[in-house]
């Protein structure tokens, strides 16, 4: 089966002026399949959410790009946003974290919802309406609601509205960053949950970028790991957290706490390297645990390792190195 | 409990509740005064060297109950003691004495510290304001102490730095050594971490947990119940106002006795994706604190709730081991 979504070697730089640059994603390539869902998770400032907004072509003035972004075999990047714009919400809908920011204060919720439906030419009058209102229950808001306002919804309702409003052209993709990020723990759960069944109902693929690793842990397939702007490993989230190839993505897994899991979590030391700068060898070479010599002079490229997935480590090549 | 069997902060039925605004019409037409029920009859201690988390969702009363016990908020029942004192009715110019001994840090170290201030400045301010460490050099001192508390080493290396110099772990540590450079009894901790990179959260937590084995009391504020059980000696779990659940952190965590707390229990999501157990989701969100349901306060959500629910208001009772409590008429029997 062909991806219905690829990265191909995306970089994006941003120019901060008198002739710096933050090279904030180096490289990064990823696939997603029809249905599938795929965790981008990483510390803040590893270019997770600029890898999104690159793929989506909504980052600021100051950043350029390069690389490939295919959405069924067609390089959307290509055409800049003249081709982008035709996919972006029709295949590809985004949901962000602050809900509030994706709703239009002054406006209705229903009304917002009918307008997107209406400019995409998805339906129009009453027909409009009705879906509107299909849309906000498929999402557990009783289509009623819809003639409230965005600061009558709680944070929680708010979110499903913003989910709603992005389902209204029946995408393929669903790409959501840090969707539970600023809500209690129960309102997390029933977002999961809802995002868990429209994946499941409408055959819906999701691109989930958190730092929350346990989020992944729970909802999706497969997740990329990623530091100072490219992906380290990435695989099945079992193999991930079961049998980690890169050090990072251990480390990661053990700084998180568990429940009901052994252990004190214990934080990496250090933090990871500046972007506005060259890197020299492996980016997490400073803070690993099993770094050796190889590790100063190159950097790890992504292979595949056992197990099916890719990590970015020397450690996978030579394993008569590993004398720690 | 406390070596010396007095507990640093003793709350017994506290009570706090904001009015709501009228407004120019309500006013006028004198319709009735309506009132936030943020805190309702919160009891709780603390010893040294003990950490006390206060669970819950956003809105439960959980951050009020700890500034009111730090005395920023007045409330309006109840008794506070610290270290044996009431400080309930203490007015605030007496209270000065007081506040050296007990500190707050909040969540986000890039609201916290002041931009222009070094981090020595930053460290020595609360000396300065209370008049402590005698001499410039004994403050020095003081200061290079407090860093080294909260391993920022070696301090000469941070000293001269200014908060945009500093990642965010590092800036909470300095937000820590400021409240402990006095040598407080207690430290309230409002979401110490989650503002923070999962990297670097662990190495705080270890570090408020190194300063109460050392005898400190902490207060821990926070909605992430695995760092609760984690690090935490008793979790208290509030909804609307009250605390619902009390307990040693491995019973509540265990052996969980109410429904609400068994709730939130199955929604905290495992990292190991082979344990993907059937989270009990609640439907809705907890009501606002304005109209509290009759009877339990939960009983609206409760997924067992049977009809005595919407009439007994259920008290704060042994459920389970000798110093594990839950407010639920069912929990006493299972």
């Amino acid at each position: 089966m062909s991806p219905l979504l690829e990265l191909d070697e995306l970089h994006v730089w941003f120019d901060l002026g008198e002739g710096h640059e933050l090279h904030a994603v180096q490289g990064v390539s990823l696939s997603l399949e029809p249905g599938q869902r795929l965790g981008l998770v990483g510390e803040s400032g590893c270019g997770k959410t600029t890898t999104v907004l690159g793929l989506l072509g909504l980052l600021p003035q100051n950043a350029s790009v390069a690389g490939r972004v295919l959405l069924n075999g067609e390089d959307i990047l290509a055409g800049g946003e003249e081709s982008i714009r035709p996919h972006r919400w029709v295949d590809l809908a985004i949901v962000f974290q602050g809900a509030m920011n994706a709703l239009n204060p002054v406006k209705t919720v229903g009304s917002q919802i009918v307008e997107a439906l209406e400019v995409h030419r998805m339906a129009s009058g009453v027909e409009a309406r009705r879906r509107a209102g299909s849309l906000l229950e498929s999402v557990g808001i009783p289509a009623d609601r819809g003639d409230r306002y965005p600061h009558e919804f709680s944070g929680g309702m708010r979110q499903r509205a913003a989910i709603a409003m992005a389902l209204a052209c029946d995408p393929s993709v669903l790409v959501a960053d840090e969707p539970t990020t600023a809500l209690d723990v129960m309102v997390q759960a029933q977002i999961l949950e809802l995002l868990d069944g429209l994946c499941r109902d409408f055959g819906l693929a999701l691109l989930l970028v958190t730092h929350d690793l346990p989020v992944v842990a729970q909802l999706c397939d497969r997740a990329a790991v990623m530091y100072a702007g490219e992906i380290v490993e990435a695989g099945a989230v079992d193999g991930l957290f079961h049998d980690p190839r890169h050090p990072y993505t251990r480390l990661l897994f053990a700084a998180t706490p568990d429940l009901h899991g052994d252990g004190t979590p214990v934080s990496i030391p250090g933090a990871p390297p500046r972007l506005d700068r060259p890197l020299a060898g492996c980016p997490f070479r400073p803070r690993c645990d099993r770094s050796f010599a190889r590790c100063a002079d190159e950097r790890p490229v992504l292979k595949r390792v056992e197990g099916g997935g890719t990590a970015a480590c020397h450690l996978n090549d030579s394993p008569v190195e590993v004398t720690a | 409990m406390s070596s010396n069997g007095r507990p640093v902060l003793d709350v017994e039925d506290l009570v706090v509740r904001y009015p709501i605004a009228r407004g120019l019409i309500g006013g006028a037409a004198r319709r009735p005064q309506r009132w936030v029920h943020a805190v309702e009859g919160v009891s709780f201690s603390l010893g040294r060297g003990e950490l006390l988390a206060l669970v819950g969702e956003s809105g439960c009363g959980k951050t009020t109950t700890a500034q009111t016990v730090l005395r920023l908020i007045d409330p309006v029942g109840g008794r506070i003691s610290f270290d044996g004192e009431d400080i309930t009715a203490v007015p605030s110019r007496a209270l000065r004495p007081l506040r050296r001994r007990m500190q707050i840090i909040y969540q986000d170290p890039y609201e916290s510290l002041d931009p222009r201030l070094t981090v020595r400045a930053t460290v020595e301010e609360p000396l300065v304001i209370h008049g402590a460490g005698g001499s410039k050099a004994g403050r020095a001192e003081l200061v290079h102490d407090a860093l080294t508390r909260v391993e920022l080493t070696p301090p000469e290396l941070f000293l001269e730095r200014y908060p945009h110099e500093l990642s965010g772990g590092q800036r909470q540590r300095v937000a820590i050594a400021a409240s402990i450079v006095l040598g407080p009894d207690l430290l309230v901790a409002d979401e110490p971490v989650s503002m923070l990179d999962v990297s670097v959260r662990a190495g705080v937590l270890g570090l408020l947990d190194r300063l109460r084995r050392a005898g400190l009391a902490i207060l821990m504020i926070t909605h992430d119940l695995s760092t609760a059980a984690r690090f935490a000696d008793r979790i208290a779990v509030m909804y609307l106002g009250r605390i619902v659940e009390e307990g040693p952190s491995r019973e509540v965590v265990g052996d969980p006795r109410h429904p609400y707390t068994k709730a939130l229990l199955s929604v905290v999501p495992s990292r190991d994706p082979r344990n993907r157990s059937r989270p009990q989701i609640l439907t809705g969100e907890a009501p606002d604190a304005v109209r509290i349901p009759t009877g339990c306060r939960f009983h609206p959500r409760c997924p067992v709730a049977i009809t005595d629910c919407r009439e007994i208001d259920p008290a704060l009772e042994r459920a389970g081991g000798r110093e594990h409590l839950a407010a639920c008429i069912l929990a006493r029997s299972g």
